[in-house]
């Protein structure tokens, strides 16, 4: 990953936010300067916003439109893409799910574009919509054509969240494999809970969890 | 069974096209949107009707003419979006037709917040609409069990020909885990073998009308009185509760939906700390479990309604109980989430006000 701009975009509950906060936080734990855009501008629970305290503690810096828990009742994008993009060493943009949700990245494509980007793809077998290569990549073609950006890679995330076992993770290879020669993309890495201590995958940790049973 | 990775709401939305329904009329609202878009596109596939109506009073209104034909039919809504229809229930239920209906509670009143509430259970169980009518309420506390639930709204919404109402919350719709369906085929009286279906007749037998106008007044009771009297059968036969560690309990905990499900976190955390309480989740609202409740309370003499309104259910509690034991009450509201430790807190100062 070398680009300035890192985009995650995926289905709903792909697990995009989870791997936008792992992404960021190895970054800037490598000394870069990261800045997170929450650019879900469709669903006000679970966000990259939710984290900000994880965010501070490792000097990652977060912009997020006005919306969940605000008393603004439409999103607002109030930012500059392009000083952002200037201003640090990796912007990572985690984008709302779906065609819907990569609605508000197409405004900014011409400004990714000139800077540099990469657009991981977040796939996970276990989702009900995209448990096929061929619904998954469909998918995708919809979020190149509404967001005017192509996908440069695929993440495998596929999990079935805090049930997840090692086998689930190995078992979905194949699927990834699939989606990768379907999508004529790279499979960047498989995603795997650190705790399942998966071989071959990069271990990420659960940030986006049921936090209400937590104390 | 294979499991799948899913959010409440599209649960909610594939459990209702599995269990036969073939019309879904709705309008988006947060936190319950992932129903109507999941329905947009699975129901094409599935040769059904999706139909995002111009509000939610058409919407239900849609409802109301597609359950006359005897279809089997949804909608669902958030809180401000469900009192909008409170008409077309009302209507629904006074020409006695099934339909679900789902309502993602979140904070009111008015239109209140996008967050988690649950503070239309008395809109739910009293009186989501005018007139003398009930609704089933079933009040799921899993993603798996908002599956669960949907076609035995379904059955008994058609069995009593009246309409059935899933009471979740936000953080149910919005939540994943992961779920299974049975995929043997479901089976469901067609349209054709209703007899009260405005399907249409050939010809061949007297035409039926939907109907809840009836300017005669022992006309009308007549209708009403035999409604209750299925509405009886339903409290004998349909009451449906969870209990949790509550045989030995000496404080009981009542809590629905989401908030069962923090309250079985202080109820785990209360017990390593030697404290004898359980926990009574109603599954069915209305009817309310009366007889479960009394009996999973047998031991105790102090009860504690959790939820995430004022107090609402807490009523029904009082009632079941005959006012016969200490009922307290611990809630937050407008969005806000308990947390297994504010409850826990609260058992512990009942715990110790017993004591005494």
């Amino acid at each position: 990953m070398q680009s300035k701009a890192i985009i995650i975009t995926g289905h709903y509950g792909s697990g995009k936010t989870n791997i936008a906060v792992n992404l960021a936080l190895e970054l800037a734990k490598n000394g870069e300067r990261v800045c997170v855009i929450d650019l879900d501008i469709v669903n006000p629970y679970f966000r990259t916003a939710d984290f900000d305290s994880v965010f501070e503690e490792n000097g990652v810096e977060l912009v997020a439109p006005q919306y969940a828990n605000t008393n603004l009742d439409i999103p607002s994008l109030g930012f500059d893409m392009a000083a952002l993009l200037r201003g640090y060493d990796r912007v990572v943009v985690d984008v709302g799910g779906d065609d819907a949700g990569a609605i508000a990245l197409g405004q900014y494509s011409q400004i990714l574009k000139n800077f540099g980007y990469e657009m991981l793809y977040v796939v996970n077998s276990f989702r009900y919509l995209t448990s096929t290569p061929e619904e998954t990549i469909e998918l995708l073609r919809d979020i190149e054509y509404v967001s005017s950006l192509k996908a440069t890679g695929i993440i495998n995330n596929s999990n079935l969240g805090a049930e997840t076992t090692a086998d689930d993770v190995k078992g979905s290879a194949e699927y990834a494999y699939r989606c990768s020669a379907a999508a004529g993309l790279p499979v960047v890495f498989t995603a795997a809970k650190r705790e399942l201590q998966v071989p071959d995958t990069k271990p990420v940790d659960m940030y986006v969890r049921p936090y209400w049973l937590e104390d | 069974m294979e499991r799948k990775l899913m959010k409440g709401n599209e649960a909610l939305a594939e459990a209702a096209i599995r269990a036969g329904c073939k019309c879904f009329f709705g309008y988006p609202i947060t936190p319950q949107t992932e129903i109507s878009a999941y329905m947009s596109k699975r129901m094409p596939k599935i040769g059904g009707v999706f139909l995002q109506a111009e509000s939610e009073v058409s919407a239900i209104n849609m409802v109301y003419g597609c359950a006359s034909s005897g279809i089997r039919c949804m909608t669902s809504s958030s809180s401000p979006g469900i009192s909008l229809k409170s008409e077309g229930v009302s209507y629904i239920a006074g020409a006695d037709l099934p339909c679900v209906i789902i309502n993602v509670m979140r904070g009111g009143p008015g239109l209140g917040g996008i967050q988690p509430s649950q503070a239309d259970y008395w809109q739910a169980t009293k009186a989501l609409g005018h007139g003398d009518f009930q609704l089933l309420v079933f009040a799921p506390s899993s993603v798996q069990e908002m599956a669960d639930t949907v076609q035995k709204a379904f059955d008994l919404a058609d069995q009593y020909r009246m309409p059935a109402l899933i009471l979740a919350d936000g953080l149910l719709g919005q939540m994943m885990e992961p779920v299974a369906f049975d995929d043997a085929e479901i089976k469901f009286a067609d349209a054709s073998d209703k007899e009260w279906a405005a399907c249409g007749h050939g010809g061949k037998r007297v035409h039926n009308i939907s109907n809840s106008l009836y300017l005669k007044p022992d006309e009308l009771e007549a209708r009403i009185v035999e409604r209750y009297q299925r509405y009886d059968e339903i409290k004998a036969k349909h009451t449906e509760a969870e209990c949790y560690l509550t045989d030995d309990a000496e404080l009981v905990i009542t809590a629905y939906g989401s908030v069962a499900r923090i309250a079985k976190a202080a109820v785990d955390a209360a017990r390593k700390q030697g404290i004898k309480v359980g926990l009574f989740r109603p599954i069915t609202l209305w009817p309310f479990p009366e007889k479960e409740l009394k009996a999973a309370c047998a031991n105790a003499d102090n009860v504690l309604c959790v939820e995430m309104s004022m107090g609402q259910m807490i009523e029904d509690v009082k009632l079941a109980l005959e006012c016969k034991k200490n009922v307290e009450f611990f809630g937050r509201t407008g969005g806000i989430i308990p947390k297994p430790a504010e409850i826990l807190a609260k058992i512990v100062e009942m715990t110790q006000k017993g004591a005494k």
